[in-house]
């Protein structure tokens, strides 16, 4: 069961007695009830795929993308309230442009998972404002090497293999782990984290939901590029025939 | 993040009224007084499937030929590419920002990219702007592209001045060349009447005539081709084959 932070959840610049910050907490539930993302770095590439659950019929298609272009060699995946990931996309989106007239140069994932880390630490430090209800997944394929950097609402980073954040992160997570991450081509990446996300997708809580996937490779020469197409339904097919191979398994 | 909900539109003013002088403010800072290192004619025509630029590659110090391959022609996107003569320095700061504002329309992915009547429009208010402060980007700019599968070509001067043709040509080009080019035109009846390779061949000799009239022209060039249902192509350099040899009719040429 949660635990309850009465009295010290009303602004996060009050810490709570056990060393606790509630509203980073609250933060974190914000984006554990949200669709899955998850990232998986390749032998060649980074694969972005996101659960990007859909509330209603009514919505035209691909309205409300959760992966992002972050300057041309550099993908955002997002889980947790949408407008603050758009906002945190907005951010990355300056500081990369800066960089690149600044330096003459795209800027590395490494300083960009570092300003995006700061910004979403800044707003966890003082009771005007409240953090950002959104993790985020950086992605960029930069001189041969593929990279995911993982950002949480507290501001927390790390650079990860795979990485899954979101609803079934923990599902999503072990199935991860499972992949021979170096022997994987991007290529089939792309079909092993749209197989990830249909598996980790609860059919009875969210009946429909739309998979935003994307591709950071030595294929797209380091371009961040939205998979669509027959890219996409080549993914999202094998990922729908492997759930109903798993399902008749369970007739047996 | 800002904290202001709306910021009012760039308020520029006192253009022709009581300019201040920016080294009262500020005495380190100047205005623009003299291109330093330039760039020379380009020329553009249309053709019945699109449009075709040629620039040379020299940057001139003054007389001197000191930077012998400057690209002066930029790709702004499949449909659309722009070239510039004068002050290089500002073409360069100029290219820089049309690059990142094409990178951000890229990564919005509305869909929407810069048209080239949208770059030739937004680089006419940049130029008129700077005019309008005493303080120019000594450019000539033609922006040169496809727009709704016709053929598009525009002029913009550090003044500000701006318009549409079917063949243009900056600096030197404008006195020398524009003549033939607007012939080539004529002889096929309009754009729709001439060839790829009319024009391209139309162009090389005009870059030939200013090879050998203009002072700070030179023979080597690139080419930018935006066909209208291809991506643009921007090729280069090019080697221009001149033919000299009338110099030994010149009396006193070798003595």
């Amino acid at each position: 069961m949660s635990s309850i932070g009465t009295g010290y959840d009303l602004d996060v610049s009050e810490y709570s007695p056990e060393g606790k910050l509630f509203q980073v907490e609250y933060a974190h539930k914000a984006v554990e009830s949200s669709g899955t993302a998850v990232g998986i770095c390749c032998r060649d590439g980074v694969v972005l795929a996101v659960e990007n659950i859909v509330t209603s019929k009514l919505y035209e298609t691909n309205c409300n993308r959760r992966v992002f272009h972050i300057d041309r060699h550099i993908g955002m995946a997002a889980s947790g309230l949408l407008p603050d990931a758009r906002a945190v996309a907005r951010h990355a989106r300056e500081e990369a442009a800066d960089y690149r007239q600044s330096h003459g140069e795209p800027m590395p994932l490494s300083e960009l998972a570092s300003r995006v880390s700061n910004l979403m630490h800044a707003y966890t430090m003082y009771s005007a404002v409240r953090p950002f209800g959104c993790g985020v997944l950086l992605a960029a394929f930069e001189n041969g090497r593929p990279q995911l950097y993982g950002v949480e609402p507290s501001g927390v980073y790390y650079s990860y293999h795979g990485y899954a954040i979101g609803k079934a992160k923990q599902n999503a997570r072990t199935e991860i782990e499972k992949l021979k991450l170096a022997e994987l081509s991007a290529a089939n990446g792309v079909k092993e984290a749209a197989k990830i996300i249909y598996s980790c997708h609860d059919e009875v809580k969210d009946k429909y939901f739309e998979l935003d996937l994307s591709l950071t490779s030595a294929e797209t020469a380091g371009r961040h590029v939205i998979v669509t197409g027959e890219q996409w339904t080549e993914a999202s097919n094998y990922a729908k025939a492997a759930l109903e191979e798993h399902d008749s398994d369970d007739d047996v | 993040m800002s904290a202001s909900f709306y910021t009012k539109p760039a308020n520029n003013g006192n253009a022709g009224v009581a300019m201040e002088t920016s080294w009262d403010s500020n005495p380190g800072r100047q205005r623009t007084l003299q291109p330093i290192t330039t760039g020379a004619s380009v020329l553009a025509i249309k053709y019945n499937a699109g449009v075709i630029m040629v620039a040379d590659t020299l940057g001139s110090y003054g007389s001197l030929a000191k930077f012998r391959s400057i690209p002066r022609v930029l790709r702004v996107n499949d449909a659309t590419v722009a070239a510039a003569s004068g002050d290089l320095a500002d073409m360069q700061f100029l290219n820089t920002v049309v690059e990142n504002h094409a990178i951000d329309e890229e990564i919005h992915e509305h869909g929407i990219a810069y048209s080239p009547a949208s770059l030739h429009s937004w680089l006419t208010r940049v130029m008129y702007n700077r005019r309008s402060r005493i303080n120019p980007l000594w450019n000539t700019y033609i922006v040169a592209g496809t727009e709704a599968g016709q053929p598009f070509l525009g002029y913009v001067n550090m003044l500000g001045v701006a318009f549409k043709e079917d063949c243009l040509a900056t600096g030197f080009g404008s006195h020398l060349c524009l003549g033939l080019l607007r012939e080539a035109l004529d002889a096929a009846g309009g754009y729709a009447g001439l060839t790829e390779e009319t024009a391209t061949s139309a162009l090389e000799a005009c870059l030939r005539v200013l090879y050998y009239r203009d002072c700070r022209a030179y023979n080597q060039y690139q080419l930018a081709n935006v066909p209208v249902a291809k991506p643009a192509q921007v090729s280069g350099p090019h080697f221009l084959q001149s033919d000299w040899s009338v110099a030994k009719l010149v009396k006193h040429y070798t003595e």
